[in-house]
């Protein structure tokens, strides 16, 4: 059961060969078993997720079922969910409790699906190895002495240690895409606007976009159906009209040549100085893959893409600092035992409440968001991603989706990075350029570098390219079965 | 960029950061590595070029000005860290 796609497991539910009660009771017992060990889960309710599986139950019963009814899956702890605690990795907000659903989470409640529990993430998804959570780190399920990625971290960790069908990341930098390739699994960031960012909660407004992780593009896609959607209370929600990102996944193909002619653009900057020979190894191997598959490979370059790092701890930090600023002891979230007067209240619940990285990112914002330094950092950078932008729509003229690694090396070990920020930052090196140009990105499972560890395989498509993407991606899978290589534990 | 310790002083206290000694310091040398990282974007030319703030150039959406908020002042205020009567209390900021 735990090796079953979401589409079989759907097949076995509505044949009623199997109860969502029963699914959820394995799961959960699962959990149970593993969780201590991994801490991917950081808020369970058994209770509330069996109720969930007794309505969808009730619901396969009357033949009015979904393609998600009654499957279980994992949540993001960045996704308010009513009467779940939604505490986003930081003591901030270890007791609130959410008094309303994100769209997302009301998307999967509409489909039936039910909620396991929410998963372990960096703080305020703000880290590359889930090391800044106030829970704890995550332990990768390959080696339980590395990292899982960042920031969805506990995500990655429950999806390859098949402690959920799939589950919900976000994405910032790169926090969907480098966990999903630390930890062996597939992850998709939908281009932005695709997923309501309300009921998420905010770190960096003009970059996080909500995504699917799970086993194959397969399920990815069934996923994205559920949480895709315009929604009227993000202001930035695109109205678009409603897609089956399914929809290429099943069209016939042209033999053993499913890709002819799709053009694959490999750029020069993302095979340059700084990736692992291993991780590098495994990506040129799939891109090989993808040739006998009928692609064609055409050298492009992204010559702004080094940049990409500096601008972004220009902009996310600036954002994250006026979105944080909402902190502050007062209707909810942490608030200190003692203080003198309303300043010495703020300053030492918002000291109290946030962890290191978290400051420092606050710190960095207001820093470059202050009188007479906004010019040159924060104009600069936004100057910046233009040109960052505009490289991507050049490089798209020439080719129909962008291949390189996901990540610069395997995962590495706990507490390696934990005293230096920029090496920990430039662990997204390849992953940011997307966010900041808006695009779709993914990573999938391409095989194995030294110490047995996963390597990932990025996919950048084009605005609102993501059934093509995910197509790209399933017949890769069809191919091949790194996807379906599955930790011992 | 090496920031001083003021410079770190003054940003705490605008991001309402009690901070102390040990931590400033702490802090001011990890800053000035990751603007270190920053200050690379200073070299590029961006003379005419437009700050792009999103990826999609849209214009904001308006909404009909009607309500759609109905009032959960108490399941709001039941995640509070203190209410007293329906307010939500704080220390007194007027003498």
């Amino acid at each position: 059961m735990f090796e079953s796609s979401l589409k079989q497991l759907g097949d076995a539910l509505r044949a009623r060969k199997i109860s969502s009660v029963e699914l959820t009771q394995l799961y959960l017992d699962r959990i149970a078993g593993q969780n201590p060990e991994l801490n991917a889960y950081v808020t369970l309710n058994p209770e509330a997720s069996l109720a969930q599986a007794r309505a969808a139950d009730e619901r396969l019963a009357t033949g009015a079922a979904d393609a998600l009814t009654g499957i279980p899956l994992a949540q993001k702890d960045i996704f308010c969910a009513k009467g779940w605690r939604t505490a986003c990795g930081s003591k901030m907000l270890e007791n609130f409790v959410a008094p309303y659903d994100a769209h997302v989470i009301e998307q999967f409640n509409r489909a039936g699906a039910v909620n396991l529990g929410k998963t372990n993430m960096d703080e305020f998804a703000m880290g590359s190895s889930n090391e800044t959570s106030y829970f704890g780190a995550v332990k990768n399920p390959w080696d339980k002495t590395r990292v899982p990625g960042g920031s969805s971290g506990g995500t990655a960790a429950a999806v390859a240690a098949r402690l959920c069908a799939a589950a919900t990341g976000t994405d910032t930098g790169g926090s969907i895409r480098q966990p999903a390739a630390l930890c062996g699994i597939s992850g998709l960031k939908p281009t932005y606007g695709v997923c309501s960012r309300y009921g998420m909660i905010a770190f960096a407004s003009s970059l996080d976009q909500a995504g699917p992780m799970g086993r194959s593009a397969e399920d990815l896609a069934l996923m994205l159906n559920a949480m895709a959607g315009f929604d009227e209370r993000d202001s930035t929600s695109l109205q678009r009209d409603k897609k089956d990102y399914a929809r290429d996944l099943n069209k016939p193909t042209n033999g053993d040549k499913p890709l002819a002619g799709l053009r694959i653009g490999l750029p020069r900057e993302f095979f340059a100085e700084g990736l692992s020979g291993d991780v590098a190894r495994a990506v040129e191997a799939a891109i090989e893959e993808y040739k006998k598959l009928g692609a064609v490979v055409v050298d492009i370059s992204l010559p702004n893409s080094r940049l990409a790092v500096p601008v972004y701890y220009v902009l996310a930090p600036a954002e994250a600092s006026s979105n944080l600023s909402r902190f502050d002891g007062v209707r909810y979230g942490h608030r200190a035992p003692d203080y003198a007067d309303l300043a010495d209240m703020y300053e030492k619940s918002r000291a109290q409440g946030f962890g290191d990285e978290v400051k420092r990112r606050i710190m960095i914002g207001t820093y470059v968001l202050s009188h007479g330094y906004y010019d040159a950092y924060y104009i600069k950078a936004q100057k910046i991603r233009r040109l960052i932008a505009h490289d991507f729509a050049e490089a798209f003229r020439q080719c129909d989706v962008i291949m390189g690694p996901t990540s610069p090396s395997t995962a590495f070990k706990l507490d390696e990075k934990g005293d230096d920020p920029v090496q920990m930052y430039l662990s997204d090196i390849y992953t940011i350029a997307v966010n900041l140009a808006g695009l779709p990105g993914m990573s999938i499972p391409c095989g194995f570098g030294d110490n047995d560890m996963p390597v990932g395989l990025q996919i950048v498509g084009n605005y609102f390219d993501e059934a093509r993407m995910l197509n790209v991606a399933h017949q890769y899978q069809l191919a091949t079965d790194w996807h379906s290589r599955a930790p011992q534990i | 960029m090496s920031l001083t310790t003021q410079d770190v002083e003054k940003v705490a206290r605008l991001a309402r950061l009690a901070m102390t000694a040990p931590e400033i310091e702490s802090a001011r040398a990890q800053l000035s590595g990751i603007f270190d990282l920053i200050a690379e974007m200073q070299a590029v030319d961006t003379e005419g070029i437009e700050p792009m703030s999103h990826a999609q150039d849209l214009s904001q959406r308006l909404r009909d000005d009607v309500v759609t908020e109905t009032n959960q002042r108490e399941a709001f205020q039941s995640i509070a860290p203190q209410v007293e009567a329906g307010l939500y209390l704080v220390p007194k900021v007027i003498e």
